[in-house]
């Protein structure tokens, strides 16, 4: 085609070449020596200022997990709450905003202004901490400057006070401070995660980079604890508490067969919701830290001792004489002279002089024995934090007296936890569970304690405590054939003696008698409003605590349908006004 | 399509410049297929993060509210407010006179 036109060609004059080029070349220089200088000198910074602009680390929030009792219901929940912050420069410059955050808050605009007043110079000041999403999306939808939430979790006990001391707390951040919040910390808590993603100009995330990390959420911990015995059992408890005047005390439900404790209540009590609730004599479950005097709860243990190594028989008798007897300078003394009685006269009777007599004859080393078959000597074990350990002094330490006082349950401490452990020996033909408050602890093999023969010769025994002429008539349960032992024990005296007029009321049983299923202990400390047997106190707390759990759990009746004592009619059951409710969150 | 390649194998073979073209011509044409396809790729790429975005805040927002209906639930079922409506404005009690039944005794009673 270019042979058709005939142009008329030029020579370019050499300069206007050369500078032509020149231009370019000195033009391509400044531009590929930017290039390396943004390519390499620079790259370092500029990917990281690239990557400050778009990229984004996400945390993933790993939740902390849930406790729940035994058939599911939560006792400790975490859920999503919103705290609002502001910068108080920028919000009090539009003072229609302040009026109107004033008024969703519930607040007068004057205290909000002034409150922002005195804080005017910081950057981050929290206007309302721990607000339900629903009012902090109410607060955000003023749009008024300056003001922004952040979203916090927030630890519900829906359970309350009923179930307080044995779930404990956490704290502000999410750390659990008592009970198995704290002894199961590591395994409730979860781990945050964390995600690279890169955003565009409008905060959407676009894309997600490879390294992420994901959250690791707690592992829910199911508790042994059913929660509407435990509700029962603290009823029940806080109301004897409160008529008896009483300092306070402790209810334990447990499972003979498998040692799960079924309900752990202890008073005074406190609301693990309310911060102000938290006082360390309100928050110590008692049941397990405390530890006490066993008393003559610990006689049918040494008769058990007794017969399993023979030195007496179950039809044998012991001459209690006129109710007293001396050991050195001991006067053991009992309040009724029985004279001539049967073993099972001298439990249903609590005769401390019968008791002595049997560990004298026995012996201190025999005693001791009997005591540590029934893991009076051990630890529990049962992975609540701060569990009190028991202090059974070595029998060559023994005396006259104290193995004569030890035979009738002073000289040693223990806390309610042991006794009723030792109790579900003989509620299960004498094979000793392991008493455990989570569902995930290992079930280890029940130990042997005594014969079954012995376990069912005690219970037979013990039947005659709960029935007319026994010290806990009272803790007789219609339908049902009640085993059980009273214990009435003198606390100990800041001036080294035992007091006259302080007392520990406690009844420890196990229904059916035939074939236990269940232990209840329940302890009332120092009651004030005269009566202090612990058949008088604490035996009718057994009783009603027990019956329902037997309905709840719909236990058959034992006893007979004709011969049954007639049935009494329920005390009045109300739970004591000043029982917090958790407030439902609408 | 065998037409296609047979031109584009002559212009391989034979030196002619105008048969020649044709290998620059399908590979650009190629790269612009790709290059296309790669803005489709990056398209649904983010589209599809878009989606897991808001599904992931769904689940988020599911769960916190999963959490205060269980919370609300255990508040309203709570047994002493249950004990409480119960006595006062049902007007319930324990029935003050009851027989337990035991149905395999009960059966051997004549």
């Amino acid at each position: 085609m270019s042979k058709d036109v005939n142009y008329k060609l030029k020579p370019v004059q050499r300069w206007r070449r050369l500078a032509v080029l020149g231009l370019l070349g000195v033009g391509s220089l400044l531009v590929s020596g930017r290039a390396f200088h943004l390519q390499v000198v620079e790259r370092e910074f500029l990917t990281k200022q690239g990557d400050k602009r778009q990229v984004r680390v996400v945390t993933l929030p790993g939740h902390r997990a849930a406790i729940r009792d035994r058939r599911g219901e939560p006792l400790a929940l975490s859920a999503p709450v919103d705290s609002i912050w502001c910068v108080p420069s920028a919000l009090l410059a539009s003072p229609e905003h302040v009026a109107a955050l004033a008024k969703v808050l519930k607040q007068t605009p004057r205290e909000l202004t002034q409150f922002l007043d005195e804080r005017a110079t910081r950057q981050f000041v929290y206007i309302e901490r721990g607000l339900p999403p629903d009012e902090a999306r109410r607060v955000l939808a003023l749009k008024a400057p300056g003001v922004f939430s952040t979203r916090e979790y927030r630890r519900y006990y829906p359970a309350g006070e009923v179930a307080g001391q044995v779930v404990g707390f956490t704290d502000v951040d999410g750390r659990g401070q008592e009970g198995m919040e704290m002894s199961h910390d590591e395994t409730l808590r979860g781990i945050a995660g964390s995600r690279r993603v890169i955003r565009d100009a409008r905060g959407r995330i676009v894309e997600d980079t490879d390294d992420a990390v994901p959250a690791q959420p707690g592992a829910d911990l199911a508790l042994s604890m059913d929660l509407r015995l435990q509700y029962l059992a603290y009823r029940e408890l806080k109301n004897s508490v409160l008529a008896h005047r009483a300092k306070g005390g402790l209810v334990v439900v447990a499972d003979a067969r498998t040692g799960e404790l079924l309900a752990v209540a202890s008073q005074p009590g406190f609301n693990p919701n309310n911060v102000e609730d938290r006082k360390p004599g309100r928050m110590r479950n008692r049941a397990i830290v405390d530890s006490f005097e066993p008393g003559s709860t610990v006689k049918p243990l040494l008769v058990a001792q007794a017969l399993e190594i023979g030195a007496l028989r179950p039809n044998s008798h012991i001459d209690t004489g006129a109710g007293w007897m001396q050991v050195a300078r001991l006067t053991v003394r009992d309040i009724h002279a029985l004279g001539d009685a049967d073993l099972a006269m001298i439990l249903a009777k609590s005769s401390n002089v019968g008791a002595a007599k049997i560990g004298l004859q026995i012996g201190a080393e025999n005693v001791w024995q009997g005591f540590q078959r029934f893991g009076l000597g051990d630890r529990v074990a049962s992975g609540f934090p701060g569990e009190s350990a028991p202090l059974l002094r070595p029998y060559m330490q023994w005396g006259q007296i104290a193995t004569a006082t030890a035979s009738y349950g002073y000289g040693l401490s223990v806390n309610a936890l042991h006794l009723v452990r030792a109790y579900a020996a003989l509620g299960n033909d004498g094979l000793m569970p392991h008493l455990r408050l989570t569902m995930d602890q290992p079930q280890q093999p029940p130990q042997r304690a005594v014969s079954a023969e012995t376990a069912r010769e005690l219970r037979r025994m013990l039947e005659l405590v709960a029935m007319r002429g026994g010290t806990a008539a009272r803790a007789a349960i219609p339908g049902y054939r009640v085993a059980g032992k009273t214990g009435t024990v003198r606390k100990v005296a800041a001036t080294g003696g035992y007091d006259t007029d302080r007392h520990q009321s406690v009844f420890i049983g196990m229904v059916p008698a035939e074939n236990p299923r269940l232990i209840g202990l329940v302890m009332i400390d120092e009651p004030g409003a005269g009566d202090y047997y612990g058949g008088v106190v604490a035996a009718p707390v057994f009783s009603t605590v027990l019956q329902g759990a037997l309905r709840l759990l719909q236990i058959a009746p034992d006893a007979c349908s004709r011969d049954c004592p007639p049935a009494v009619p329920p005390a009045q059951l109300a739970m004591p006004s000043g029982v917090d409710v958790a407030e439902p969150r609408t | 399509m065998k037409r296609l390649w047979q031109r584009f194998r002559l212009g391989l073979l034979e030196s002619r410049p105008t048969k020649g073209l044709m290998l620059p011509l399908v590979l650009s044409l190629m790269v612009i297929g790709s290059a296309l396809y790669a803005i489709r790729v990056k398209h649904d790429n983010r589209s599809l993060t878009t989606e897991i975005e808001r599904a992931r805040v769904e689940r988020e927002r599911m769960q916190m509210e999963w959490s205060q209906l269980q919370l609300e639930e255990a508040a309203l079922s709570h047994h002493a407010r249950i004990e409480n409506t119960a006595r006062t404005q049902l007007g319930m009690a324990e029935p003050r006179d009851y027989v337990i039944v035991n149905q395999s005794a009960a059966g051997r009673v004549p």
